[in-house]
């Protein structure tokens, strides 16, 4: 029997950035939030341990629980789906701070271009430049009415960056200036310049210089200790909901944050909710929260899997392209790089999350693309992130891949070793969505979430592409050997390649082709508010949080009309 | 050195001489030869190799049998064998790494997802194996000896090591066949847990002396590198461990 507890205004699913920025903001207004987080919480202390690569990288201390949840997979509608049994593709975060406590914080802006893509695209190339089965929508908001929030959520950040004349107009400069340039992002700098490119220093939040922001929280610099993504930041230096909008939150005493409160449905009649259910994972205890709002912020996988097996929101149906829960789930493009080894030795084992370099004059349509065959972009760039060992064992081809050679190989190359990478937009496609899983299960009963999804000649062509520009540029840094991978493999489940899932739960101006308007509200249910890139209707060729976390910031001022006026906000 | 290896010499026939089973003839000398083995595995390998105090973590915590250990070192040398750059993976002390991992979480497949039903997955649809990684370890470990028997009449620990190579290669081209999961399948987890046995901090009973790191140049658990990351040349630092931290 479930135990029904207090009604309050707003219920928050998840405590990640989404679902922190919404509660700080909230309870800044002196509104009571309950947040639920199914994992546990988590602190600055916790993390004095934290240079351990094997627990952290290897064994994600920080990551989900798969045994508890996890996703089934197929690339394809002709497949069975079966359970991502092992990570994986992608890590999902769990405990108070979600992947805001173990990400990058390579932190972009998408480019005006995204925001109105398919507008855009017509207008300048024409109506057959989007292929048949490419799902392309506007977003229902521009660059512009979105740019208050963007600066907002960097200067609760702290962002650390440089201007970039050709991407969107920023109504102030980054709050603190660039991270350092070591000398192999020096080399990068030198060569795409003498090529005619004009790199910057990626925007990162890992603070360059100590820094306070509006909410007067406090924050040291960071300290390039190489233990950055996959970990948490002992020095509070990276950019984290625990160290920024959580502890404001708390402090106004309107937070009520539950760990180990899983929620396994939302509770409504059709139009609006009332609340959610939830089990505590440890002792299996249920609880029902009723709340006049519900925010989902339970990261894109489960935004998208609470509403199918709540069942609310016209689910999507990939056979008539009707519906809209589920649709338009894409990814990351990332296929393309060259990787170079070199005769000198550089200080590799330092580095940070957010610590490179990238060239903007191929992202969005900042080139023409008349005679390609693909739409949008890439970044090219070059990161310093830290080698940690383990994992640190590039050998050229044709080198063996264990014993003597192969040993001999590791080593010689462990700190000479660079790679221009590629990061590619992912566009959406009628064949590429998430539904549940006719047979597996997760730990509570409830149907794990179901991903179809394939590259498509779209992203094969941009990797052809991409890949032929990258290989220059190592080139000109000098490196001894230099290998350009230029295809794509269907997507494979097994190796990481990001965490950078989009859409499922997309806004746009049209209920019958997006789920949430341009507050994240839900057409279908006014009371229900969902947060996060589940929200995109297409992935830029940036990292996703920046964007998420101005959406948030958007989304807040809207549950706060909501609760003051009601209906729906647009 | 002189005097290390004196102390060696000492300290073993003190063991034997300490050793109430060997006398009374309880235990045969497979016992005996392996806890030397265990023990004093530096005065064996090199004899002029320092002895090091008793280590009691270098003990079993989820192998029974010493020959399954046994193979399991074997095996994982030819991955991370010794060279000119420095100790393989016996020195460093990764068969007690895989051993210690193996009766954790890691080997009870703890945190995976492991309900049916279970089926054969295309490539990309990563491990469907109903096995855990403990029962992968000890299925392959065991294999690796019964092909050894029949293609060279031998036990694998006493094969060449070009022989034992071409054991462990049938495995990677899955030329071997094992119950309810592929034999490049064991030998992936395999080679990846010689790696980490072999770079992990020395915590886990592996990279013993941060030898590992020391051959990558790999300074360990620093807390900070803010006066290192704008350098020019190469900054060799001595390695710290989590030891350190506590
Ligand atoms: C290793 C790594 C590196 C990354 N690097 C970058 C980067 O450099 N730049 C970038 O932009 N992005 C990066 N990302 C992605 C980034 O972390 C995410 O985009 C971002 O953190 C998502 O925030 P969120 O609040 O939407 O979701 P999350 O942070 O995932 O938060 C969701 C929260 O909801 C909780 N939850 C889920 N289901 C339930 C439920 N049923 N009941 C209760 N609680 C639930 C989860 O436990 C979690 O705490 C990275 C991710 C990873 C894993
Ligand atoms: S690299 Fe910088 S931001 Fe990242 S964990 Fe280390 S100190 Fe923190």
């Amino acid at each position: 029997m479930a135990n029904e507890l207090p009604k309050v205004p707003v219920v928050i699913v998840g405590m990640g950035w989404a679902g922190g920025i919404i509660a700080s903001e909230l309870t800044k207004a002196g509104i009571e939030v309950v947040g639920l987080e199914r994992g546990k919480e988590r602190k600055t202390s916790d993390y004095y341990m934290v240079h351990d690569e094997l627990r952290y990288a290897l064994r994600y201390e920080m990551m989900k629980d798969l045994s508890k949840e996890t996703l089934t997979f197929r690339n394809t509608e002709k497949m069975r789906a079966l359970p991502m049994r092992t990570y994986g593709t992608f890590l999902d975060g769990t405990g108070v701070g979600g992947a805001g406590s173990h990400w990058n914080g390579q932190n972009y802006r998408f480019l005006p271009y995204d925001f109105e893509i398919a507008s855009k695209t017509v207008e300048k190339y024409g109506k057959n430049k989007i292929p048949d089965g490419m799902a392309l929508q506007d977003w229902g908001i521009t660059y512009d009415e979105l740019e208050p929030y963007y600066d907002k959520y960097e200067k609760m950040a702290g962002i650390s960056g440089e201007e970039v004349p050709i991407y969107g107009k920023r109504s102030a400069p980054y709050p603190t200036k660039p991270m350092l340039k070591t000398p192999v992002l020096e080399m990068f700098e030198k060569a795409t310049k003498k090529l005619g490119y004009n790199p910057y220093m990626v925007p990162s939040a890992n603070l360059s210089e100590n820094y306070t922001n509006p909410d007067g929280i406090a924050r040291g610099a960071c300290q390039y200790c190489a233990f950055c993504e996959r970990f948490g930041c002992e020095y509070g230096a990276k950019a984290d909901p625990i160290v920024t909008v959580l502890p404001v939150a708390e402090k106004t005493g309107k937070l009520d944050l539950r760990t180990h409160a899983n929620v396994i449905e939302i509770l409504h009649d059709g139009n609006k909710a009332s609340g959610v259910r939830y089990v505590n994972p440890v002792t299996r205890e249920e609880f029902i929260q009723p709340a006049d709002v519900v925010v989902l912020s339970s990261y894109v996988f489960n935004n998208v899997k609470l509403l199918l097996a709540s069942n609310l929101g016209k689910a999507y149906d990939s056979k008539t392209g009707q519906g809209v829960i589920g649709k338009n789930y894409a990814y990351q493009i990332t296929g393309e790089s060259s990787l170079g080894f070199f005769k000198d030795k550089f200080n590799l084992y330092a580095g940070a999350g957010a610590l490179g370099m990238e060239i903007p004059e191929y992202t969005g349509d900042n080139f023409d693309h008349t005679d390609l065959d693909f739409i949008h972009g890439a970044g090219i760039r070059m990161f310093q992130y830290g080698n940690r060992p383990i994992s640190n064992n590039f050998v050229p081809d044709g080198t063996a891949t264990w014993g003597k050679e192969f040993k001999q190989t590791s080593i010689k190359y462990a700190n000479s070793w660079l790679k221009v990478a590629v990061q590619g937009a992912s566009m959406p496609w009628r064949t590429n969505y998430l539904d549940l899983d006719p047979t597996y299960k997760d730990t509570y009963g409830v149907p794990l979430l179901r991903m179809t999804y394939d590259y498509t000649e779209q992203d094969h062509n941009l990797t052809k592409y991409m890949a032929k520009q990258t290989a220059p540029i190592m080139e000109e840094m000098g490196a001894e050997i230099i290998e350009t991978t230029g295809s794509l493999e269907p997507l494979d489940v097994a190796p990481y390649i990001n965490t950078h899932n989009t859409g499922g739960v997309i806004m746009g101006e049209d209920p019958a082709t997006s789920a949430v308007n341009s507050y994240l509200q839900m057409w279908d249910a006014e009371n229900v508010f969902v947060a996060g890139a589940s929200a995109f209707p297409h992935n830029s060729s940036f990292n996703p949080t920046g964007t998420l976390g101005a959406l948030s910031y958007r989304s807040a001022e809207g549950i706060e009309k909501y609760l003051k006026n009601g209906g729906s906000l647009v | 050195m002189a005097n290390e290896e004196k102390d060696s010499k000492i300290s073993r026939r003190k063991f034997v001489k300490n050793s109430g089973y060997v006398a009374g003839g309880v235990v045969g000398g497979g016992l005996l030869g392996s806890l030397l083995g265990v023990n004093f595995k530096g005065s064996e390998q090199t004899s002029t190799a320092p002895v090091k105090e008793a280590k009691f973590n270098q003990a079993l915590m989820y192998f029974t049998r010493q020959a399954d250990f046994k193979t399991l070192g074997a095996a994982t040398e030819r991955i991370f064998p010794e060279d000119d750059n420095g100790p393989g993976a016996l020195a460093l002390g990764v068969p007690y790494f895989i051993d210690h991992q193996l009766a954790g979480s890691y080997g009870r497949n703890d945190q995976e997802y492991m309900q049916g039903p279970f089926h054969d997955g295309t490539a990309f649809q990563g491990l469907q194996s109903p096995l855990k990684r403990h029962e992968i370890f000890m299925q392959g470990i065991r294999a690796l000896e019964k092909e050894s028997q029949s293609d060279f009449n031998d036990s694998f620990t006493s094969l060449e090591g070009e022989q034992q190579d071409k054991i462990l290669q049938k495995f990677e081209d899955d030329k071997v066949k094992l119950k309810g999961v592929k034999a490049s399948e064991f030998f992936d987890l395999l080679r990846s847990a010689t790696l980490a046995g072999a770079y992990s901090d020395p915590l886990y009973g592996g990279n013993e002396d941060m030898a590992g790191w020391k051959m990558k140049e790999y300074p360990g658990s620093q807390m900070s590198y803010i006066n290192e990351i704008e350098e020019e040349d190469f900054v060799e630092m001595k390695p710290s461990a989590l030891h350190e931290h506590l």
